[in-house]
């Protein structure tokens, strides 16, 4: 589904619901970026739920959120943008990070509190990031992302560089000050960033309509005077197009969009303990879990013979061997050391 | 430690002035920088303090912002984080406490919560202190809860000279930074050079020296320091003044060495005493030089109540000359 071109003033009616008209489109989308956005799917699925399951066998510290049931909101995000383009991500950060190219030992190594992970043991799960990637941060506060994406969006107006900034967060986050501050920030000063929501329904585990008294985050962009836009958040074709269209439109200097991905959350709020059943019904469960995101896609790519059943296979057993390696790697990476790293990185020093 | 001493025959002028001609002149010479914040652009801010800069230097470089504390922090945070030098403004210090997330949480913590990779070089302006009849939410002295912040680093100029070369560190350091100006020393005079010039971080300044007994002051007490000293002089008191300049980082060392020159100190700040930056300043004396004190590190700062509003209340509220003296003396009748 297209982003609308609608002037933002007139634009009360612009949030449209989700529909298939994506799936229609697929056929115009080149093989190889197909391949691509299963590709990162498959590699969040493998590493969320084998990060997962080895929690469980206590090799993880603290928190974890994970991203399994969205995967398609990182992917088509981060598949129309370049690697120079910036990020900013969530609590439920690991999805973006990988599909903005993360690299599967340094982030088990961070999960796991390993010297040799993407912030050397400091951040975690909720921080894990990589400034390299173009990622500024995972975020343990709700919404604070936010602020900090459309200042890099500043940094690439400022510099004409031709960034674009894609700023990740759920429906719970646009609740917060701060959202609201950056967002007509960003829109005050046509910024070139996209607001990317992925709305899962709960905030933590609160559902959505406790919480807000519109069913579409989306409505709240005309309020900025920007498009916003729903898609369907568990095809992944749909958020590719969605998010292409405004990344071009930031890029040519336009200002911000909002796109909206109707997704869902297989786990709960953190951990992996079960799929949230004390708050929400096995229906609703069962209705989402049937359109996962990537049996969806793959289902559509073999009718398509772009990727046979088979050749998907080999995609999940390859990435799965990826992840396997990692853990290895993560479990035999040295812990920090407490005198020499724990009072390092608290600032910069001086050259 | 260093002894600043502004020659006799520089130019005069006011802090205020002092702000406005820095941010110039950084503006003029690195690209990289720019400035945000509310009414900063084409008004040249509440206390004209940004007076003309946007008109030189164009709508990118002075940013006219929404009133959202948060997101001007963040703007900052984002940019510095992509290599750019911004300065961003708080107008008043109150206004510190709204934008506290996007400063504490996020500014501060990102180098470690990364791994070092990130480097945050954020300037934060503000004006702090009570002393024009702005009341509770307008006088905000927050110095104690902004050291309190791994990460930041924090400086209080309590003079126009100090402010220009405080101001122009900060904005090379490659840290968070927080510039804190006294609102009611906007108009204060003093000599200033022409040109960039640095006062390192964490480098104390000795403003007086003396034998008998030391006064840390910070910000606007160092002039009321000043005054105390006068009186005290009569008395056959000598008394020695520190401006720290920088309270994060802070000079412990001049600090001490003072204290066990002198073997009696006075920590003074307008912020109220409780929790207060002296509770911390006299804790790091007593550990270092307990042995050399002749009498407690006596504490000056305002009683525990929010800023009042009205000049009987307001003058009585704000520590002065004769609180500073009265303290000093006290730590003779031991």
């Amino acid at each position: 589904m297209a982003a609308t071109k609608k002037a933002p003033a007139k634009k009360k009616a612009a949030a449209k619901k989700a529909s298939g008209g994506a799936k229609a489109s697929a056929a115009q989308i080149p093989k190889e970026v197909l391949l691509d956005l299963h590709r990162r799917m498959v590699r969040i699925r493998h590493l969320e739920e084998s990060l997962g399951r080895i929690s469980t066998e206590g090799k993880v510290p603290g928190f974890l959120h994970l991203y399994v049931g969205e995967e398609a909101v990182a992917s088509g995000g981060c598949a129309a943008l370049t690697d120079e383009d910036q990020i900013t991500s969530t609590h439920r950060g690991h999805g973006h990070l990988i599909a903005k190219g993360g690299d599967f030992r340094q982030m088990m190594a961070e999960f796991m509190g390993r010297s040799t992970g993407y912030c050397k043991g400091k951040g975690g799960s909720m921080h894990v990031s990589d400034l390299d990637l173009g990622m500024l941060g995972a975020n343990g506060i709700v919404g604070a992302g936010v602020p900090i994406g459309v200042g890099a969006a500043f940094a690439n107006k400022y510099r004409g560089d031709g960034k674009v900034t894609m700023a990740f967060f759920g429906d719970g986050s646009t609740n917060i000050g701060a959202w609201h501050e950056a967002v007509n920030m960003a829109c005050a000063l046509q910024l070139p960033i996209v607001f990317m929501c992925e709305n899962n329904e709960y905030a933590e585990y609160t559902a959505r309509d406790r919480v807000m008294a519109i069913t579409d985050v989306a409505d709240r962009a005309v309020a900025y005077g920007m498009p916003g836009v729903v898609v369907d958040g568990m095809d992944v074709v749909a958020v590719y197009e969605a998010a292409v269209e405004a990344v071009a439109r930031a890029r040519r200097g336009e200002g911000p969009s909002m796109i909206e991905c109707k997704t869902y959350r297989y786990y709960d709020h953190a951990g992996v303990q079960g799929l949230g059943r004390t708050y929400r019904s096995d229906d609703e469960v069962e209705e989402w879990l049937a359109r996962d995101p990537i049996d969806l896609f793959e289902a559509q790519l073999a009718s398509s013979k772009v990727l046979s059943k088979a050749a998907a296979k080999k995609v999940h057993d390859e990435i799965q061997a990826e992840v396997d390696e990692a853990i290895e790697f993560a479990e035999n990476s040295p812990w920090p050391d407490p005198t020499t790293d724990l009072l390092t990185d608290v600032y910069t020093e001086a050259n | 430690m260093t002894v600043t001493e502004p020659a006799t025959d520089q130019r005069i002028i006011s802090y205020n002035q002092a702000f406005n001609e820095t941010l110039r002149e950084l503006l003029a010479t690195d690209p990289d920088v720019f400035i945000a914040g509310e009414d900063v652009g084409r008004y040249g801010g509440v206390f004209q303090s940004f007076a003309g800069l946007n008109k030189e230097f164009g709508d990118m470089r002075v940013v006219d912002t929404p009133i959202a504390e948060q997101a001007i922090v963040g703007l900052g945070l984002g940019a510095a984080a992509m290599g750019l030098r911004p300065i961003v403004d708080l107008m008043f210090m109150d206004f510190v406490m709204v934008a506290m997330d996007q400063i504490a949480n996020q500014a501060a913590k990102m180098k470690y919560m990364f791994g070092g990779k990130a480097t945050v070089p954020l300037t934060i302006t503000t004006t702090g202190g009570a002393g024009l009849g702005a009341a509770a939410q307008h006088s905000a002295s927050l110095e104690a809860w902004l050291i309190h912040v791994p990460g930041l680093k924090l400086v209080y100029p309590s003079n126009a000279h100090d402010l220009k070369g405080l101001l122009v560190s900060c904005v090379r350091d490659d840290n968070p930074t927080i510039v804190t100006l006294h609102k009611a020393m906007l108009g204060s005079k003093g000599p200033v050079p022409e040109g960039l010039y640095e006062i390192p971080l964490g480098v104390a300044n000795v403003v007086r020296e003396g034998q008998d007994a030391t006064v840390v002051a910070i910000g606007r007490m160092v002039q009321f320091a000043e005054k105390a000293a006068e009186q005290l002089a009569d008395e056959g008191i000598d008394l020695e003044i520190i401006d720290p300049r920088s309270l994060l980082p802070f000079d412990t060392e001049t600090v001490v060495d003072s204290a066990r020159k002198t073997n009696r100190v006075v920590v003074v700040h307008e912020a109220v005493r409780n929790g207060g930056i002296g509770a911390e300043i006299a804790a790091q004396i007593q550990e270092e030089a307990f042995d050399y004190l002749d009498a407690p590190v006596g504490r000056v700062g305002a009683p525990f109540a929010p800023v009042p509003f009205s000049p009987t209340l307001e003058s009585e509220y704000v520590p002065d000359a004769d609180d500073i003296a009265a303290a000093v003396r006290a730590t003779f009748n031991r």
